[in-house]
């Protein structure tokens, strides 16, 4: 049975459809990426399963092991969730971590809330923590105030507070985007050094196509709301069925690359978007019929599938 | 945000998505009209004494009553309306003027003349500008056009404080540097680029601060060293009848009610423009 | 006035101090001098295209800067053609018409309360590129050149999104028909595929135009798309430089060769990182600055500071700041992890 089930989540948000049908699965354990452009709805779908999109209506379901439909569930339940079996790290950890308390006061208390630990043990805890994601001299750094802390150290920081209650699921949203090269390396080792070590599933929101393969065993391929490829990383960057799935891949710069060819155009607007296939304004091998109609997910080959008409 | 996006926010009128905008509006404006045309629309002459009608309450004859001499209290509040929008528009223009001035003096210049401008502005904030328009109206004397001036010199500082906040934060922009990267000349890139971004802001604080300025003209006439009388001032009106408060309440209230009506009509205005043009707070909603 | 062989930009020793605060001091006023670039020598030849990498605090940005003579250099000397940015600079419109730059944060460099059209007619106006009655229609094959539609003209920036903000601060930098281009990670935080449409574009226009390109960029894939020679920076210092093929290949430095095995690849096992932090320039380690970090590192790298220097192993043109550089690698692809080989030829610093 799956860690994460979600069944055709939908998402709007005004007079705009933000998720169209997102269906996706995460194993225990697993770690899966998802990927595409900005309003693709990649963080959204993170925000979706934390339960904190706010006044956007929301329909289909996310379900968790052990729990049942998140959206069906009561918020105080939901609060108990957060934390200790979901957690969540953003991009810009300066920002997620409130610089009125030191480092220590925000993980002690994350400790405390979320595994009821006494003061004292929970600072143990905190000191291991720290050392456990790479940080040297913890018992110091505790006292320091986030913006004493590099953003290596703050993100840092962040993925300890992240995994403080072992959870099940970790949501890690463009975690090293903020970060210089050498640093997201560091990073990202860490949060899948510490994910398996604790035999937790992670979701990957990225906009890198190829960290995407070095980090994560599946993919999930978004663009503007929809799902249009996902499968295991071999199968959907080496094998690509949908022409939006190409078309990143090809975008992807790796040093040496002399040819590029860049796609014509830009994401459709809310109001702009084609009824059918939303990529039909930018596709190359567009028919009568990606416009008319959305195309389902169909199975390629085990796990791995695409939406697509008019498959490559 | 793609360009359709802002076409379309665009074109959804700021009066269906601000309905108290829309009817403060309405109301500054009926003020507006009734000021203009104050003579057709008055019923009386607004110093007409008819002493066989005195302190009368609302009636047929004088929806708003009477006042001690038997002026007629609404052609009073519409003509007073005249005097308190002319006064509350000079006023703030002379104060917006002269703060755009010396806030970019102060804003542009750096070292000695900086300091010596903020010191001035500091000494002009350190007083409320009730305050300085009574030690202006001291020396100036009183009459209309006194308080235009004593009101509108006292609003030099709190307008020179803001265009300068404002003009340090422009000035530091990229497209300032960018423009001085482009070898423009410094005077081109304080009028095309500093200027603009500044006025804007400065705008709606005039929209914002002509309801102080009418206040505090008010207040001066009510202190009785504003305009003199028999002058259809709201102030002078609120000011005369204070005496008769207690028997002949509309002779204050309804001048007063005036007042109140279109600072606060003012300022919803006001606030509303700021929502709408200032481009930091459109970014939030 | 320009002289064709004289170098675009030369720098020489460049160094450039800020006073700061020191650090630990809330209220006092003692200041330390922050060394942001220390010993920079850099030349752009005409026509060259150059990539500046490097991380955040490499002094990329106060290169920059000096290079554009927004700031004057502490020591050395900075050269445009031949004479002290600085001077040319002061001494009229020339420099500026010559040298364009496109920011960052292309959007904060455009007046926002200009329309796009308004915005490109500056800089004609300014230099006096056309006649007047024939600037619009010169903003019209300008946006054209960078692929907007010619009705862009009357939009403001606000209206426009991330990609075509670029593209207009593009435009405008080429008004002035500059024959350098200077772009501060001009195609950084963009989608992929926006990212890959401004990268053609300034790849065409510098072909089409015969641009000299500075590019500063964090992203290799970026630097070795764009530029020929690329000079990799680490804390004020360029510690490699050469052309962008050959150092990208076989990297001499170790900080270069970990900047290159850091950066995603497709498939690969992510490559074990530099361990620790860039220091802070105020406390800047002993001997070589990379010593702290360096996997390579040996006993005399703590003890002597080494200077970009020209390889003896290698041909003229790449030079490298290390004591012990990395062995040529023969026909290793551009994935290859950096293979330390055996012991390399000690190279002397001159």
């Amino acid at each position: 049975m799956n860690l994460l089930s979600i069944d055709a989540l939908t998402v709007d948000r005004g007079t705009a459809r933000i998720l169209d049908r997102v269906s996706l699965d995460v194993a225990r354990g697993e770690t899966v990426a998802l990927v595409g452009e900005s309003g693709a709805g990649k963080s959204t779908i993170a925000t979706a399963i934390m339960r904190l999109l706010g006044d956007a209506r929301i329909s289909g379901s996310i379900a968790l092991a052990d729990a049942g439909d998140l959206l069906a569930l009561r918020e105080p339940d939901m609060v108990r969730l957060r934390g200790r079996r979901l957690s969540m790290i953003f991009q810009d950890a300066g920002a997620a971590l409130n610089p009125a308390y030191t480092v220590g006061a925000q993980l002690v208390s994350a400790v405390r809330r979320n595994l009821g630990l006494g003061k004292r043990d929970a600072h143990a805890r905190a000191v291991e923590l720290m050392t456990q994601v790479g940080i040297n001299d913890p018992e110091a750094r505790l006292s320091a105030y986030p913006h004493q802390l590099s953003g290596g150290m703050q993100q840092r920081v962040m993925v300890a507070i992240a995994l403080a209650a072992d959870p099940d699921l970790l949501l890690a949203d463009e975690p090293t985007s903020a970060l210089d090269v050498t640093i997201q390396a560091q990073i990202v080792r860490l949060i899948l050094a510490q994910t398996r070590a604790r035999g937790a599933a992670c979701i990957f929101v990225l906009h890198d196509l190829a960290l995407a393969s070095q980090a994560c065993d599946s993919v999930v391929v978004l663009y503007a709301g929809q799902v249009v490829e996902s499968g295991p990383v071999r199968d959907v960057l080496d094998n690509a069925r949908h022409p939006y799935t190409r078309q990143l891949k090809s975008c992807v710069l790796e040093i040496g690359r002399d040819d590029l060819v860049a796609p014509e155009g830009t994401v459709p607007s809310h109001e702009d978007m084609p009824a059918g296939c939303r990529f039909a304004t930018r596709c190359p091998r567009a028919q009568d019929r990606c416009w008319a109609d959305a195309p389902p997910l169909e199975t390629a080959r085990g796990s791995h599938r695409f939406a697509c008409w008019n498959p490559e | 945000m793609t360009l359709v996006d802002n076409a379309r926010r665009g074109r959804r009128s700021i009066f269906a998505r601000r309905p108290f905008f829309t009817l403060a509006l309405v109301v500054a404006v009926g003020y507006v009209l009734a000021a203009i045309f104050a003579p057709f629309v008055a019923p009386y002459d607004p110093v007409a004494q008819d002493f066989n009608a005195m302190m009368q309450p609302p009636s047929g004859a004088h929806p708003m009553g009477t006042d001690s001499y038997g002026q007629d209290i609404l052609s009073r509040v519409i003509f007073g309306a005249r005097y308190a929008l002319i006064i509350g528009f000079f006023a703030v223009a002379i104060g917006a003027i002269g703060g755009l001035i010396v806030g970019l003096a102060a804003g542009l210049s750096g070292g000695w003349a900086e300091w010596a401008l903020l010191r001035l502005i500091d000494s002009i904030l350190a007083l409320p500008s009730l305050i300085l328009a009574v030690a202006f109206i001291a020396i100036l004397g009183q009459g209309v056009d006194k308080v235009v001036i004593a009101v509108g010199l006292s609003m030099i500082g709190p307008f020179a404080r803001t265009v300068r906040a404002d003009v340090l934060q422009v000035r530091v922009q990229l497209f300032v540097e960018a423009a001085g990267l482009m070898a423009i000349p410094r005077a081109v890139i304080i009028w095309r680029h500093i200027l603009p971004n500044v006025i804007y802001p400065l705008a709606v604080q005039v929209t914002i601060r002509i309801s102080e300025a009418i206040l505090v003209s008010s207040s001066l006439s009510f202190l009785g060293i504003g305009v003199t009388p028999p002058t259809p001032d709201w102030g002078l009106m609120i000011a005369e009848g204070r005496a008769f408060v207690s028997f002949a309440a509309w002779m204050s209230a309804m001048p007063g009610f005036a007042l109140a009506l279109l600072l606060i009509a003012l300022s919803i205005v006001g606030d509303g423009i700021r929502e709408e043009f200032d481009p930091k707070l459109r970014g939030k909603s | 006035m320009p002289t064709p062989p004289r170098p675009v930009f030369e720098l020489k020793d460049v160094e450039k101090v800020f006073q700061v605060r020191k650090p630990g001091q809330r209220f006092g006023r003692k200041t330390v001098g922050l060394r942001a670039l220390d010993g920079v020598r850099l030349s752009v030849e005409q026509g060259a295209s150059l990539a500046l990498v490097g991380e955040s605090g490499s002094g990329k940005s106060t290169l920059l800067r000096v290079l554009l003579g927004l700031d004057a250099p502490t020591d050395g000397q900075a050269r445009y053609r031949g004479r002290p940015i600085r001077a040319v600079r002061d001494e009229g419109a020339d420099f500026a018409r010559d040298v364009a730059m496109v920011y960052q944060d292309a959007r904060g460099s455009l007046n926002p309360r200009m329309t796009v059209g308004a915005l490109i007619a500056e800089p004609l106006r300014r230099f006096a590129v056309v006649p007047a009655p024939e600037i619009g229609a010169r903003v019209a094959t300008l946006l054209t050149r960078v692929g907007l539609p010619a009705d862009a003209a009357g939009r403001y920036p606000a209206a426009l999104s991330g990609g075509q903000v670029r593209r207009v601060a593009i435009a405008r930098a080429l008004a002035s028909d500059p024959s350098v281009l200077v772009a501060d990670e001009a195609v950084s935080g963009l989608d992929v595929s926006t990212q890959a449409q401004l990268l053609t574009l300034l790849r065409r226009l510098q072909q089409d135009m015969g641009l000299t390109l500075v590019f500063i960029t964090h992203d290799l894939g970026v630097a070795s798309f764009l530029c020929e020679q690329i000079a990799i920076m680490y804390l004020g210092r360029i510690v490699e430089t050469g052309p962008t093929d050959a150092v990208l290949t076989s990297p001499a430095h170790p900080y270069t060769a970990a900047l290159r095995d850091a950066a995603p690849k497709f498939f690969e096992p992510i490559a074990e990182p530099l361990p620790g932090e860039i220091p802070s320039p105020l406390d800047l380690p002993s001997g070589c600055r990379f010593s702290g970090r360096c996997p390579r590192v040996q006993p005399d790298c703590h003890a002597r500071d080494p200077h970009l220097a020209r390889s003896r192993t290698r041909s003229v043109t790449r030079s490298v700041a290390c004591l012990h550089p990395l062995a040529p690698v023969d026909g290793a692809g551009p994935v290859a992890p950096a293979n330390p080989g055996p012991a390399p030829e000690q190279t002397r610093p001159d």
